[in-house]
């Protein structure tokens, strides 16, 4: 097997650049004690990747846990060529990021958190609209979503209303569904089944073993629910404060941790063990 | 597939997806179509009441005062619909959030931009068409002397300029997430005051003069005029034509170049998104 996506020192830091260009052209130079953070009002910088690296080989489910703000939707937006890194390389399927993106589009498509659709349109017409970016005929569009909003477990009438009169996982299926349409080689799913009731959470979680195991779908999920994680990743890594502080197979990195009362520790235990930790050590820092 | 028919394919996307907005909003478009009938009407009623104020018999000419304000409601109402569903192209999805989906398929900026621009064309032409007939209805409009062709040609030659103003304009709401949107409307105020729509520019103070004439659509409401009150020639009509060619011709590409830029920027600050 080849690696499908490779990480290489990737960093991307937030609420920098501009202001210095504005700062220049300031007549006074406000003091900044060479601090990391900015005064007067401006937002402080924030190391939302910080030189992360990794590989993912084809056809692996790979996880990132992490808490909030840990950067995992940042590193799938650098991936997804949404976001440019501000240093360190990332390839898809062997092409850059940054140098093919058009490449790299064709390769790839991705769910989000929030669903992101026209709300007065359709799910027919939302997904007629995303499939025929990627160069797909209507007649194909048609019948495909059909099969894959069913199979979601949507009814017929809900795919030709506004998506606005849908509850919010039903809306996050559509979701998937957008992303499935274009065939991607790699799929990046951002908490793809936060939402969703038990139900609906397996037919999506079913829907991504079945496109790794017959159609050989690289698959990058970031997910809040370590049960998921658990089942469907062939690795996970741990994103906290912008780095990845662990990454094994589940089995492994439950033995990376000290059993908490005599039971086999869970994947629960070791996130908020290794999450845990770096907090208190950055109160510490704030204090001396 | 070859590149050619997928980036046709993805050109017709947009326009589906702008009909489909439109049919879906169409409550919102009946509002919008009655204040732009009422707006223009409003407007060339002042020719008539020119001429009764005058008392008739001096040398006010009330049809063509009329005329004259039908023409510069009409080609102001289709070039800035033509410039505001280019402009929107980055705001309606901002709005929607779906901007990320879009900006990360596998779509050049050109196909992206002719998909908008063509829509928007189509939709201005159509728009102002149920104006004007809105115009002929109420007013007693005489065309016999008019060159209607000549007008046509300069009006389809000045799009070509405004898409250009439009897709500079676009990138506005993608570098100002908030207030970016509200920004295209005071460059659309000051086109509207400089470019002579409801008067003659030579009655402006100079440094309005001057900016006048860069405004694409002081030659498009000049040649209209020209050809439709004066019956000019299709000939005679080629100095208000090869300057808006010539706009066209620079302001698309380097609209278009703008645009990346400020794309790049967007991706470089992380200004696509707003949450998440
Ligand atoms: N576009 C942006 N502009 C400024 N800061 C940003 C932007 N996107 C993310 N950040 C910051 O980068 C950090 C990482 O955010 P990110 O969204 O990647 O976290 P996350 O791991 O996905 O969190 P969550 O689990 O809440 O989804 C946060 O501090 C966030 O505020
Ligand atoms: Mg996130």
């Amino acid at each position: 097997m080849s690696n499908a996506v490779v990480v290489n020192e990737v960093l991307k830091k937030f609420g920098k650049p501009t202001d210095q260009t504005w700062r220049r052209l300031l007549p006074y130079k406000p003091n900044t004690n060479g601090s990391k953070s900015q005064d007067n009002g401006r937002k402080p910088i924030v190391l939302a990747v910080n030189r992360v690296s990794f590989d993912m080989l084809e056809g692996e489910i790979f996880g990132v846990l992490g808490p909030n703000g840990g950067g995992k939707s940042t590193l799938i937006r650098l991936i997804s060529t949404l976001l440019l890194p501000d240093a360190g390389t990332i390839t898809v399927f062997d092409r850059d990021v940054v140098r093919q993106p058009r490449q790299v589009q064709w390769m790839i498509n991705r769910v989000s958190v929030e669903a992101s659709f026209f709300k007065k349109l359709s799910p027919m017409e939302n997904l007629l609209y995303g499939a025929r970016l990627y160069g797909m005929a209507g007649g194909d569009i048609r019948s495909k979503v059909i099969e894959i909003l069913t199979r979601l477990g949507l009814d017929k009438r809900a795919i030709l209303n506004p998506m606005e009169e849908m509850s919010r996982g039903m809306q996050q299926k559509v979701a998937v569904a957008r992303a499935l349409l274009s065939r991607p080689r790699l799929l990046l799913l951002d908490e793809p089944t936060t939402g969703l009731d038990p139900r609906s959470k397996r037919e999506v979680q079913a829907v991504v073993r079945e496109l790794r195991e017959e159609h050989g779908v690289t698959i990058l999920l970031t997910t809040h629910d370590m049960t998921e994680a658990e089942t469907l990743c062939d690795r996970i890594a741990i994103m906290d404060q912008g780095s990845i502080v662990a990454m094994n197979t589940p089995e492994k990195l439950c033995t990376m941790v000290p059993s908490p009362n005599g039971h086999k520790p869970t994947l629960e235990d070791v996130f908020l063990e290794l999450t845990g930790k770096s907090l208190v050590a950055d109160e510490e820092k704030e204090v001396a | 597939m070859s590149l050619a028919v997928h980036q046709l394919r993805a050109t017709y996307a947009f326009v589906e997806r702008n009909a489909n907005i439109v049919r879906r909003y169409w409550s919102w478009e009946m509002v919008w179509m009655i204040y732009s009938i009422a707006d223009s009407l409003s407007v060339s009623f002042i020719g008539m009441g020119f001429e009764q104020m005058g008392g008739g018999s001096s040398e006010v000419d009330g049809r063509y005062l009329v005329l004259y304000f039908v023409i510069g409601t009409l080609v102001w109402r289709y070039l800035s619909t033509i410039f505001y569903w280019i402009t929107d192209v980055i705001g309606i999805e901002r709005w929607e959030g779906t901007i990320e989906y879009t900006l990360m398929a596998p779509v050049s900026r050109l196909t992206h931009m002719a998909g908008q621009t063509f829509f928007a064309v189509i939709y201005s032409l159509l728009f102002t068409a149920v104006v004007l007939l809105a115009n002929v209805v109420v007013f007693d409009i005489d065309m016999q002397q008019a060159n209607l062709l000549g007008g046509t040609l300069v009006l389809l030659a000045g799009s070509f300029s405004f898409i250009g103003v439009g897709i500079m304009a676009s990138i506005l709401p993608l570098l100002f997430p908030e207030r970016g949107s509200q920004m295209t409307h005071v460059l659309i105020a000051l086109l509207l005051l400089v470019s002579g729509v409801y008067y003659p520019v030579s009655v402006l103070p100079s440094p309005l003069k001057e900016m006048a004439t860069f405004s694409p659509a002081t030659y498009v409401l000049g040649g209209t005029r020209q050809a439709l009150l004066e019956g000019v020639s299709t000939i005679e009509l080629w100095i208000y034509i090869w300057p808006v060619l010539i706009m066209g011709v620079i302001l698309i590409p380097v609209g278009l170049w703008i645009f990346r830029q400020a794309e790049l920027y967007a991706k470089r600050t992380g200004k696509l998104h707003r949450n998440g």
